[in-house]
């Protein structure tokens, strides 16, 4: 008999903080040694399984931000501090942040693309030796979608950040799409870099594109893919794109490989 | 070894097996068809050897007996999160050699792909066991020798359903007590060797070529005739994907299930994503996803063989008579005119 790998487990949650209007983060009881740009299945019984990214770990915990879109998600906002939220995981490819280690790393997010790659930058911000000059450059819609605040300002003191809002004039963020201030990260002195272009797959397309105009080669540009999934085990046929599980070769594709995943 | 025996005889044997398994096979339901008077052949438990459709092609494969069209997966009661079961009774399957050929397409995919293995599908898997049905001279929408499927040396049992009495070849030792008592003869199953329908298979060899097969203008075509149904996804003995959704029961809140559906990438929201997001907008895209995934994608992972058995059932359900076969053939005929193209400009470089 093998084991049955659909079979989620129940976990407390600690904590709960809202984002958002539309967002929170739930912080999960976990011993699980899950990778930067991994993901859980989340599934509450009788609701639904959804695939949700690992936004932030530490000791004994896990955090998942949860934006209230379906089903599954509207039923995980009714929780509260002590509730179980039923788990399996983590899945997919992370980053390779033993690549990025003593080079500079550049982070362009968008939006909910910030979640995947928070934990990433978390590592760095507190490991600061292990790293030599960090860009972040986020961007989100307007001013109510603004994500990990307090993140974002303590940032600041140890990466080079431009946060900005598509539309929004707010103190302490730039205004236009994350393209529209590419040029300020200065790519042509960086010689050993990675770049992590996360967020919606139209930002992503144009960002990377960009990028290779600044002269960055391919394979140094890392991008997560979100994707429709039920098993996350390259089982359900959901996340195929040609012969590739996102699943399973993914969420995490060096561009080299993401360019050729058409649809 | 084979043995001839009558049809009574046959019956008392299927009786005796009975005991340690379900037997499935293609069956008849009369007026149950597509349209008025006719019949569908899909598979069913049957009582006697004369149930089994023999002589026709049955309008569904029989990946349903081993991958449920639904599966529950777990039982869920207040707060206990049980596995749903299975008894332990064997499945003896009657299949056609494409069939059998399909359900190894099925194994790749649920045993092999990824770094588990699927549960689910293991438990039913390992209790199956075939009884090879032979074709004759095969149908007319059948492509399985374009595909190399029309062969198999995977099954227990083959019958020979003659007017009056069967040939059965055993295989499988575990089966040999049943016949002992038999008349034995030579016997040994005969496949087909050739089909009306032939298929050319695409040769792409190049990302870049990819990408153009991506653009071509033919899947266009399909927008307007692809109703996005589905019905071809169903009857494909290889269609594996499914969709895990939960449920509540209606008599008790608190109780309830998760269980898994057949789903297919036809249909339009196989893609979408809580909030909006999804992929393949078009018919015309899906088809192409599914067509690659059967005579491209699928070989381009597992390396050994094509995806799609040609065992032609989505020809036979299309509502809009869209043939498989012929896009399989117009694809081909499109590489070769890229490349083609292609050669020709580098030639004129």
């Amino acid at each position: 008999m093998s084991t049955n790998i659909l079979l989620p487990r129940p976990h407390r949650i600690l904590a709960i903080n809202q984002e958002t209007e539309h967002e929170y983060t739930f912080r999960v009881e976990s011993g699980a040694a899950a990778k930067h740009g991994q993901f859980y299945q989340l599934s509450l019984p009788k609701i639904g399984e959804a695939p949700i990214s690992v936004s932030a770990m530490g000791d004994g915990w896990l955090e998942f931000t949860i934006r209230k879109v379906g089903k599954l998600t509207s039923e995980v906002f009714r929780l509260r501090p002590g509730d179980r939220l039923f788990m399996r995981g983590p899945y997919g490819k992370p980053f390779p942040i033993d690549d990025f280690k003593h080079g500079d790393l550049v982070v362009i997010a968008g939006g909910t693309g910030v979640a995947p790659v928070r934990s990433t930058l978390r590592y760095f911000y507190e490991h600061p030796e292990e790293i030599k000059e960090v860009y972040f450059l986020a961007g989100f819609r307007d001013e109510g979608s603004i994500l990990f605040r307090a993140d974002l300002e303590r940032f600041k003191a140890r990466f080079h950040t431009i946060y900005t809002l598509d539309r929004d004039r707010v103190d302490g963020f730039e205004t236009g799409l994350v393209t529209r201030h590419l040029g300020r990260i200065p790519f042509s002195t960086l010689t050993r870099y990675h770049v992590i272009i996360v967020g919606p797959p139209v930002m992503m397309h144009h960002t990377a594109l960009k990028c290779l105009e600044y002269g960055v080669p391919e394979e140094k540009i890392w991008v997560s893919f979100e994707r429709r999934m039920s098993c996350a085990v390259g089982k359900c046929g959901h996340c195929k794109i040609n012969e590739t599980y996102v699943c399973l070769e993914g969420p995490v594709f060096n561009y080299t490989k993401a360019k050729e995943l058409w649809d | 070894m084979g043995y001839s025996l009558s049809y009574g005889r046959m019956n008392e044997i299927l009786k005796e097996l009975q005991q340690n398994y379900r037997v499935y096979a293609p069956r008849r339901w009369a007026g149950r068809g597509r349209y008025s008077d006719t019949d569908l052949i899909r598979y069913g438990e049957i009582a006697a050897v004369e149930e089994v459709v023999h002589d026709e092609k049955s309008d569904f494969s029989p990946k349903e007996i081993i991958f449920p069209i639904t599966q529950p997966l777990f039982y869920f009661t207040e707060d206990e999160y049980r596995e749903s079961r299975v008894d332990d009774q064997g499945l003896l399957i009657f299949a056609r050699p494409c069939d059998i050929n399909g359900i190894r397409r099925l194994d790749t995919m649920f045993l092999k792909n990824g770094d588990s293995e699927d549960s689910y599908y293991r438990r039913l898997r390992d209790k199956a066991r075939f009884v090879l049905m032979e074709c004759g001279t095969g149908w007319d929408t059948c492509f399985c020798v374009s595909m190399g499927s029309n062969r198999t040396s995977d099954y227990s049992l083959a019958v020979r359903f003659l007017p009056d009495h069967l040939l059965v070849e055993v295989r499988d030792e575990a089966f040999k007590r049943y016949f002992s008592q038999e008349r034995e003869v030579e016997f040994t199953p005969e496949f087909v060797t050739s089909n009306p329908r032939t298929v050319r298979l695409p040769e792409i060899d190049s990302s870049g070529l990819l990408r153009k097969v991506y653009d071509l203008e033919m899947w266009k075509e399909y927008n307007s005739r692809c109703q996005s149904c589905g019905a071809c996804t169903a009857a494909c003995i290889t269609c594996s994907c499914f969709t895990t959704s939960d449920l509540i029961y209606n008599e008790n809140a608190r109780v309830g299930e998760r269980r898994r559906v057949w789903a297919s990438c036809l249909h339009e929201d196989f893609t979408a994503m809580a909030g909006g997001l999804g992929f393949r907008a078009t018919p015309g895209e899906r088809l192409r996803f599914r067509t690659l995934h059967k005579v491209y994608d699928y070989k381009a992972r597992f390396k050994e063989e094509q995806m799609c058995v040609g065992c032609g059932r989505c020809d036979d359900r299309c509502p809009e008579f869209i043939s498989f076969a012929t896009i399989i053939n117009r694809l081909s005929d499109e590489v070769e005119r890229l490349k083609k193209e292609a050669s020709q400009e580098v030639a004129g470089q």
